[in-house]
């Protein structure tokens, strides 16, 4: 019997209850911070055919259509005819999984009464794969540390030992990672539980019934939305710092009837370090970037994806191929919106926000006791990430986020909890005030942070930072937001990317860029500037020199906050 | 503190028989009353009057007492439980309030977590801090985390700060250093200036609040403290005094978010503890039932009007947890809100009541809630001008319940605005016929609790076929039956009286007080020594704490560590018992996480070593004694009042339903479905083939056919 109206409405919330059970269970196990502090990690549930119907919402755009794509591979390398129950699928295929060496994919069949009926699948960012570690200073994937590729991590319930045995004998935290591969293929055995009292529940023997009705609304709400947009098409550009090298991301954008194209020709070819796009990664943020835009509300799966059709030429900075090094190709893929939008916003003003910092601002420290200093007990070893971000562009109705995440969505480690995980002192941490690209709507103010080891301890400092020379532009008359910093603080300059030593006693000192503003300042809310100014966000000179607040009105402003009054 | 007036005249230590005591709930519509004398319950329901909330209480005590034929001062004891914090952080009405914090650090409570909690939505917008950055005053200071001061704090500083908050006419002060958890002599050096200073300021300090280490957490539940501070001093003080004139002579204590009562000393010094004392309240109550009925594992399933609560509840302990978020700006998504790190009683909490409001969206996927009705309009059957259909109007199409005979027949519903609110908004955009498309909406609330229940278990490891749910509150009755169902769950029970629950869950609760304090050690590096002294300085905080409401009983204490393995970032709590902490050992913790760990995720992770993280001591008072329920089997049907078309929702089926008043039901008298229960202020909805039998404490017991 054919399942009513009724009961696809239910199934399909059920089904999206099934991934964000499987992200849960994740989270609960996971050992890397990446993964359990700040959410990189996803969950999708799929069909027999591997075609993705329901994705967790967790930190992660990046993923999404690297996920939606990454289960046929699985099934076209392991073979339909290898495929048993209790066996379960690994990888860190960049190319085939999401990106780089650092994402592990896992695949697990879901068998309902002995017949194969659909796909479990997963990934989370794990701190260490061995190689050079996470930084950009590879000049091929092979440095970059060890490949997996798709293969059984176990066959019909039994565990590879082999590859266990390879995995551990290669990594910095062997233990660490183990324990992250069994908490992914925890993940998906409860996303396969719950499927399978599902369609117990509602009498299945398959996913075809559901499966058909998820992708055909879906496809249906995503066409009509295209179908609403104009007719046009328009191009865009951004150039952003690079290693040492500027990188230039073109995109031309048509929409058509029933989907949009975005084509990349012109960006900028493959870098020889280690900031390479792997393409299935960067056409994650163009997506992303357009679902934002045009159908936010709609779920991610194979039909919503399908429509925006993404290309671009083999070799360019977003289409890297084999063997070039991707370890932060984060940082490329983060600003790809950015590029998008400059497409868009010709096509649709009025829609996207100005530029923001685009990039998360990581950095790694590894630290150890300094050979010269004095020996202590509480000398020791250390290996920190840390996950922060600048501000987010002006959008055209409200201000840019402070110290937000866009387009990525992950958390930041509390830094109570980070000087628990190593010798590391965070002195600072807070907002950055006239940062923000000035514009009737404000950027993002960005943010300070001042990194040093505790006494007796020096560091190496792998940096990830862009928009020193290439800060946030404004739109429609905002101004850019303020670039990247980043020195020690007895004055030595520092590079923005790449690994470099910080002495015994010596501190780095980070300032993260503001977002641009939107809109003329001259046109900003007199209001707001005051507000800011009472907040400390800008300072009396920006207040004067950007939106031409008077000097008496300065005063009063700093008068009125100083006496409590309310903004 | 008179600790004579709840005991008995025998002097026995069963504390609480012969007394009179009161439960008093403050909620977002209704102000619930239960004054129990000698086991029997008089009951009061007015409305809850925003602008002097002491006036509905001496409103609803006059009518109990009234009731029951006594005066206010033969009451024993009154416990109270408020919305009033909640909806003070939720309004945004505190006071003027100031944060101190470490230099460097003036923006943790404003940067939040960096991310959105919302990703496609373009246009988001964080919540602002509750104290704005020009509110926000930094001092030199820096203490590492093992606790070591690596910048002193200068005297002169401070001062010179605490004459810049003076100046801006701050009532309320927070001060929230870093890693003052592990040491607060800094926060307490400023507390003495403040004293000297601003002495008529309110402080509130972090390392007394929430000393617990993450910082975003701990500042906010202190700036969250400080905020609501000279409000609740406020409304507490002139409560005593209302109650006093009123010739109430006994002490008021309140209900805390940990289930527990404490002082009203405590509560206008900790008033944070406040918030979401009702929900917990209720919680405590399901447990009181689980108690009763010896049932191991409950799943309670609270739904008013615009939420639904849904907590686990083991061993008759209702779960609790370290953080839980309060006020959420962007339908109750996670993340929306603020962290308040407080021990908590653990729930989930949705917008999904019977004023949830249903639409459908452009994927033609119908929606539901959380944007709520409310009372005013409410949904479209009240005929109040509410257009839209609410889950009420679905009930209500479907068969549910009777329109003549809603919330003790005080308001008249009208199907026939029900069925066009549903025909306008939901059948002709999905061309569905009535009946259709009220199921659609039914099936879809149900199926979002039965989501979020399901998600709560796995983040708690645990499986919910094998628990039984208690329901109330006002809409659980009619929903509870189809979502046991959807969860697997073969057991359900409506105790008596459930539209009050909170309030008679006051009166289960104990004195208690949870102390934690956030100390990281490795077992591989374990300190006997230091975890013996940790937990006698908890355990004398904690029992202190009791001490001041109950000078006489026993005070049992009850001792966890939160462990996990290092490198990983959730721990779970270990109990432990008096030998294990009196006598800690790092092989026995290691041997008790081990065993912990492998129930809940299958197997242990080896060679990695495990690490303590917070530190727990729990003192109570002990639980009333309750008296065992024999269940009885099902005997004769119970009389019928009636029959109605009530549509099956796992057939879609119209079917003839028997309906049944509950007082007129007889321990052991059962009703199969389809069935209805029907009484004052709820109905009682007995799935097809179910079975709801009477019970001897009048709980209706159903076995609910999956």
């Amino acid at each position: 019997m054919e399942p009513s109206n009724v009961s696809f409405q239910v199934m399909w919330n059920r089904l999206i209850s099934v991934v964000e059970e499987q992200a849960q269970a994740l989270v609960r196990t996971a050992f890397s911070t990446s993964v359990r502090e700040a959410g990189d990690l996803s969950a999708g549930v799929y069909d027999a055919q591997g075609r993705m119907l329901a994705q967790a919402v967790t930190g992660t755009p990046g993923h999404v259509n690297a996920m939606a794509d990454a289960v046929a591979h699985f099934i076209r390398r392991i073979g339909r005819q290898d495929i048993f129950e209790g066996d379960i699928y690994i990888t860190n295929d960049p190319w085939e999984g999401t990106g780089h060496l650092h994402d592990i994919t896992m695949v697990t069949p879901s068998f309902h009464d002995g017949v194969l009926v659909g796909f479990l699948a997963c990934t989370a960012h794990i701190v260490d794969i061995g190689g050079r570690g996470f930084g950009a200073d590879a000049h091929s994937v092979y440095e970059e540390g060890l490949y997996i590729p798709i293969m059984k991590f176990a066959e019909r319930g039994e565990v590879d030992e082999t590859l266990l045995r390879i995995v551990r004998g290669n990594v910095r935290e062997p233990d660490q990672l183990i324990g992250d591969m069994y908490a992914l293929a925890t993940c998906n055995e409860v996303g396969h539980r719950r499927l399978s009292d599902m369609m117990d529940e509602f009498r299945l023997e398959n996913l075809e019934g559901i499966a058909g009705f998820i992708l055909e609304n879906s496809r249906r709400a995503t066409v009509e939305r295209i179908a609403a947009l104009p007719r046009k098409e328009a191009s865009g550009s951004m150039t952003v710092d690079g290693f040492d090298i500027p990188i230039t991301l073109a995109v031309r954008l048509s929409i058509k009837s029933d989907r949009i194209l975005v084509d990349f020709e012109g960006t900028s070819g493959t870098d020889r370090k280690g900031i390479n796009c792997p393409f299935v990664y960067a056409r994650a943020y163009a997506c992303y970037a357009l679902k934002c835009a045009i159908a936010p509300e709609i779920p991610n799966n194979h039909a919503s994806l399908e429509p925006f059709e993404v290309v671009a030429p083999e070799g360019t900075i977003v289409n890297a191929v084999h063997p070039a090094p991707v370890a932060l190709r984060h940082i490329i893929g983060h600003f790809v919106p950015d590029a998008v939008y400059s497409a868009l916003d010709q096509i649709l003003p009025g829609v996207v926000p100005a530029e923001g910092a685009g990039c998360l601002c990581n950095f790694q420290l590894s630290l150890r006791p300094s050979p010269g200093a004095p020996a202590t007990g509480a000398a020791r070893r250390g290996e920190v990430l840390t996950f922060n971000s600048g501000g987010s562009g002006a959008r055209p109705e409200h201000d840019g986020l402070n110290a937000t995440a866009f387009p990525s969505g992950v958390m930041t480690m509390p830094v109570e909890a980070t000087e628990h995980t190593g010798p590391v002192i965070i002195w600072r941490k807070e907002l950055r005030p006239d940062s923000g690209g000035a514009g009737r709507q404000r950027g993002g103010l960005g943010q300070y942070m001042e990194i040093g080891a505790t006494e007796g301890h020096e560091f190496d400092f792998q940096a990830m930072f862009d928009r020193i020379h290439h800060p946030a532009r404004g739109r429609n008359g905002g101004q850019p937001g303020a670039p990247t910093t980043i020195s020690r603080d007895d004055g030595t300059p520092m590079r923005g990317k790449g690994k470099q030593f910080v002495p015994n006693g010596r501190k780095v000192m980070l300032a993260f860029p503001g977002g641009g503003g939107y809109g003329e300042p001259s046109d900003r809310d007199p209001a707001l500037v005051k507000r800011d100014l009472a907040r400390g966000y800008i300072s009396a000179e920006t207040a004067a020199h950007d939106y031409g607040l008077s000097v008496e009105d300065i005063r009063a402003v700093e008068e009125a906050a100083r006496k409590g009054e309310a903004f | 503190m008179i600790p004579g007036t709840f005991r008995n005249s025998e002097g026995t230590d069963n504390l609480l028989s012969g007394s009179i005591r009161l439960g008093v709930d403050i909620g977002g519509t209704f102000t619930d009353i239960v004054l129990e004398r000698d086991g029997e319950q008089f009951l009061a329901k007015v409305l809850t009057t925003y602008a002097a909330p002491e006036d509905a209480i001496v409103d609803g005590m006059h009518l109990a007492c009234g009731k029951a034929g006594i005066r206010p001062g033969e009451i024993g004891q009154i416990i109270h439980g408020t919305t009033l914090a909640t909806n003070a952080l939720i309004e945004r009405r505190g006071a003027k309030t100031a944060l101190i914090t470490t230099e460097g650090f003036r923006d943790v409570i404003e940067m939040r977590t960096e991310s959105r909690f919302e990703q496609y939505d373009l246009n988001l917008n964080l919540p602002e801090p509750l104290a704005p950055r020009q509110m926000r005053f930094t001092v030199r200071e820096r203490v590492s985390a093992r606790g070591d001061v690596l910048v002193a704090l200068d005297r002169g500083e401070i001062e010179a700060t605490i004459d810049r908050v003076a100046e801006a006419g701050i009532e309320s002060v927070a001060v929230g250093f870093i890693h003052s958890y592990v040491n607060d002599a800094h926060e307490v050096m400023v507390r003495e200036v403040l004293a000297e200073r601003m002495p008529d300021a309110m402080v509130s300090l972090s390392s007394e609040v929430s000393p617990q280490m993450r910082e975003y957490e701990r500042f906010n539940t202190v700036l969250a403290n400080a905020y609501i501070k000279p409000l609740m001093n406020s409304y507490l003080s002139r409560l005593e005094d209302r109650l006093s004139a009123e010739g109430v002579r006994c002490e008021i204590f309140l209900m805390h978010s940990g289930g527990g009562i404490i002082s009203l000393e405590n509560a206008a010094e900790f008033p944070v503890r406040l918030v979401e004392s009702g929900p917990a309240g209720g919680a405590v109550y399901a447990a009181h039932v689980a108690a009763r009925q010896g049932i191991g594992k409950v799943l309670s399933f609270d739904m008013g009007g615009t939420t639904a609560k849904i907590c686990l509840i083991k061993d008759q302990t209702p779960r609790t947890s370290r953080v839980f978020e309060v006020a959420r700006t962007y339908r109750f998504k996670k993340g929306s809100g603020m962290p308040i790190s407080i021990p908590v009683i653990d729930m989930v909490e949705i917008g999904a009541g019977g004023g949830s409001l249903a639409r459908v969206d452009a994927m033609r996927q119908i929606r539901v809630g959380p944007e709520s009705a409310g009372s005013e309009p409410g949904p479209a059957c009240y005929g109040r001008g509410g257009e839209r259909p609410g889950v009420t109007d679905a009930d209500l199409v479907l068969g549910r319940i009777d329109p003549d005979n809603f919330a003790g027949g005080s308001i008249k519903l009208r199907p026939g605005l029900s069925e066009a609110a549903l025909a306008t908004h939901v059948g002709n955009a999905l061309d569905m016929a009535l009946d259709e498309a009220a199921l659609c909406v039914s099936e879809v609330v149900d199926e979002s609790m039965a989501n979020a229940a399901r998600v709560h278990a796995v983040e708690n490891g645990e499986d919910l076929s094998e628990y039984t749910m208690i329901a109330f509150g006002g809409a659980a009755p009619l929903h509870a039956g189809r979502v046991a169902g959807k969860l697997g769950i073969e057991r359900l029970i409506v105790p008596p009286a459930a539209s009050v629950g909170s309030a008679i869950g006051f009166l289960r609760a104990p004195f208690s007080f949870e102390a934690n304090r956030s100390i990281y050690m490795r077992l591989s590096d374990f300190d006997a020594t230091r975890g013996k002294e940790l937990f006698a300085e908890l355990e004398k905080d904690a029992t202190g704490f009791v001490r001041t409401c109950d000078a006489v009983s026993e005070i049992i204490s009850e001792f966890k560590v939160y462990m996990r393995y290092s490198g990983q970032g959730w721990e779970i709590p270990i109990q432990l018992s008096h030998v294990q902490a009196r006598e800690p050992d790092a092989a026995t913790y290691l041997k008790r996480f081990e065993e912990d760990y492998t129930r809940l995720f299958g197997r242990p992770v080896a060679g990695l070593d495990v690490e303590i993280t917070v530190w727990s001591v729990r003192a109570s008072t002990p639980v009333e004694a309750v008296e065992p329920v024999s269940l009885m089997p099902a005997g004769e049907k119970a009389r019928e009042s009636g029959r109605r078309g009530i549509v099956d929702p796992a057939s879609g089926r119209l079917q003839d339903a028997v309906t049944v008043a509950r007082s007129t039901m007889s321990p052991g008298e059962h009703v199969v479905g389809p069935g209805a229960v029907t009484e004052g202020e709820t109905t009682i909805i007995v799935p097809v083939g179910s079975k709801a039998i009477c019970q001897p404490d009048g709980c209706i017991d159903i076995q609910v056919k999956g």
